[in-house]
């Protein structure tokens, strides 16, 4: 019997080890690549990254055009994202969540959730840029809202969920058509978790890279004109890493660690703007 | 709309307001004829979400179309990738990808229960929102990043002290040989692999500790109330709660590691037919399309690798459903 306490016990102190362990191991995982992203990063990154468009090799430059043209695209897609995506989220929360074809538009959504980003790629390649003769930014902006969508119609619909229904009854019963209900009580209680939406949303694209590099393709200089092959953060990083030129790797790491801080603060402020009130 | 004095028989006189110009004279009913049209528009956008899906489907067969009835089945049994004789076979990616999927979900499983369990069982309620804040925050970091962490810090580490001590100690011509051999620059199967599972470790950490939060309290105080250890409560009585949801959550992290694009393309080295041991440089589907989408001149090459984006899709979307599935129980 004493033996089989103590097995028990040790057991039971080994497990707990392992689960600490795993948990230590994962912290150590962020925080080595955060380390390595800010040592790597910290030393190429001064005023001429951000003044600057992207150099031939061996000459000076910084990141300007690849800035300039993620915001571009990001800006749209989020623009594009919101529109389909607080309306599809409404429709489910609001109208058809409990149909059969509101069903299958959720599961639908969730599995658009984690596809993969390259076949988004791949699509708009096939929709906007083959059939159109050329890569341009307004491609890439359209499959990075394809990526942005399902997260804001998700966050959208659970956020509406949340509302307690006297808020809706109340509005109806005042005599208010529905759609005024959804816009100016329903949205308004809901700003929070909509931007949230957003924001999570914007984080996810940011750092895309696969769907850019068949559809805005890169663009060596500063350019406005999203009609044509623009630059992105995520593809230079892509190209410059994968060179041989030191001062072009220097870059792509100076750009990696424009990127993570962005995105990391975005998600930081997304996560405490709704604290625990829900999980999208 | 009805007339007030009609509903209440006449007896009590209704304000004068409600009867001057009809239903526009009420202030919030302006604008209900908008209310259909704007049903239709969320209608609309559910609806085109439903249809951004499908056409990604469509378009990935059209255009894959040439290559698969070009090569017939053995697309999918030949490991010949020559685009120089224009010949294609995407066996080598398909092996590629489940290997390196199922590696990474192999290192990354236990370790994210492992984070779970400790989360919601052992770690102090102060530090568990930070802990969690900060596993989350692993879950944002972008594929390229540690694709580029991968590649300058992580591969040439796990050269050093992996792979040139286990290629050493390796007897010659045994099978542990056969596994090791390989260039030890780091760009292999198995740092591939290992980076798969850092990308998809957080997520489904993340994932798993929303499931074993919805256990109910009951349930486990029951256990503790007979005497378990915390090693008996998880073990026999949490995880077989939500047995068939960690089916789902695996699925899920399958899923991601199945799809996942950057990372990988930076570390596995990019060599087209089967992985030959361990540490060979391999390609996964994702990687392949990465590499040489924007370089395919001939058609049949484009078509080729579409065709790599339609198993691709395939492979994900069955396994993403089959979680999804799993998981609807539960709204996790």
């Amino acid at each position: 019997m004493q033996v089989h306490e103590l097995r028990r016990k040790i057991v039971d102190r080994l497990f707990t080890i392992a689960c600490f362990g795993a948990t230590v191991l994962a912290l150590v995982a962020l925080v080595f690549i955060l380390w390595s992203l800010v040592i790597q990063g910290i030393g190429s990154l001064d005023l001429h990254v951000f003044t600057q468009s992207t150099p031939a090799p061996g000459s000076q430059g910084g990141l300007l055009n690849a800035i300039v043209g993620s915001l571009m695209m990001c800006m749209l897609a989020m623009i594009i994202a919101l529109g389909i995506g607080i309306l599809a989220g409404t429709w489910l929360a609001e109208y058809g969540g409990r149909t059969p074809y509101g069903a299958v538009v959720r599961f639908m959504n969730d599995v658009l959730l984690s596809a993969p980003s390259i076949l988004v790629g791949l699509f708009i390649y096939e929709l906007l840029v083959r059939p159109f003769h050329g890569f341009s930014g307004y491609a890439g902006a359209v499959a990075l809202a394809f990526l942005a969508t399902p997260i804001v119609t998700r966050t959208t619909e659970d956020i509406l969920n949340l509302q307690p229904h006297t808020l809706r009854e109340a509005g109806i019963a005042l005599g208010t058509p529905q759609w005024r209900v959804i816009r100016q009580i329903l949205w308004r209680a809901a700003t929070a978790g909509l931007v949230t939406g957003g924001l999570l949303g914007f984080a996810r694209i940011s750092g895309e890279t696969a769907p850019l590099l068949f559809t805005a393709l890169n663009n060596q200089f500063f350019s406005l004109d999203m009609g044509h092959p623009t630059a992105s953060l995520p593809a230079v990083i892509f190209q410059y890493a994968l060179s041989a030129y030191d001062d072009w790797r220097r870059l792509a790491w100076a750009g990696s660690l424009i990127i993570a801080v962005v995105v990391l603060s975005i998600s930081i402020i997304g996560r405490f703007m709704t604290r625990e009130k829900f999980k999208p | 709309m009805l007339d007030v004095s009609e509903v209440t028989g006449g007896g009590i006189v209704p304000p004068p307001t409600l009867h001057q110009g009809g239903p526009a004279a009420i202030p919030h009913a302006k604008g209900a004829w908008f209310d259909p049209v704007f049903e239709g528009l969320c209608f609309g956008a559910a609806t085109l979400l439903l249809a951004s899906l499908s056409g990604l489907v469509i378009s990935l067969a059209i255009g894959g179309w040439p290559a698969l009835s070009h090569f017939g089945l053995s697309f999918f049994t030949s490991t010949t990738w020559n685009p120089v004789d224009d010949v294609y076979g995407a066996a080598g990616p398909i092996v590629g990808t489940i290997l390196t999927a199922f590696v990474a979900l192999a290192i990354a499983l236990p370790l994210a229960i492992g984070i779970a369990v400790y989360l919601v069982e052992f770690c102090p309620r102060m530090l568990a929102r930070s802990v969690s804040i900060a596993v989350e925050l692993l879950a944002g970091i972008p594929s390229i990043v540690y694709g580029m962490w991968g590649l300058f810090v992580f591969a040439p580490l796990f050269a050093k002290y992996v792979q040139m001590p286990l290629i050493m100690h390796a007897a010659p011509g045994s099978l542990a040989e056969k596994l090791f051999a390989g260039v030890p620059n780091g760009a292999n199967i198995v740092t591939a692999s290992i980076i798969l599972a850092i990308m998809i470790l957080p997520y489904m950490a993340t994932v798993l500790r929303e499931l074993l939060l919805t256990v109910p309290p009951q349930v486990r105080e029951a256990a503790y109330g007979l005497g378990c250890t915390p090693f008996e409560v998880v073990t026999s009585v949490i995880v077989p709660y939500v047995r068939r949801e960690l089916v789902g959550v695996v699925m899920l992290g399958l899923g991601r590691a199945l799809g996942e694009t950057m990372a990988v393309t930076f570390v596995i080295g990019n060599a087209h037919g089967f992985p030959k041991s361990l540490f060979a440089s391999g390609s996964t589907l994702a990687s392949t399309i990465a590499n040489e989408f924007t370089e395919a001149t001939g058609e049949l090459h484009t078509s080729a690798l579409i065709a790599l984006g339609l198993v691709l899709f395939m492979i994900t979307f069955s396994v993403l459903a089959l979680a999804r599935a799993l998981l609807s129980t539960k709204k996790v």
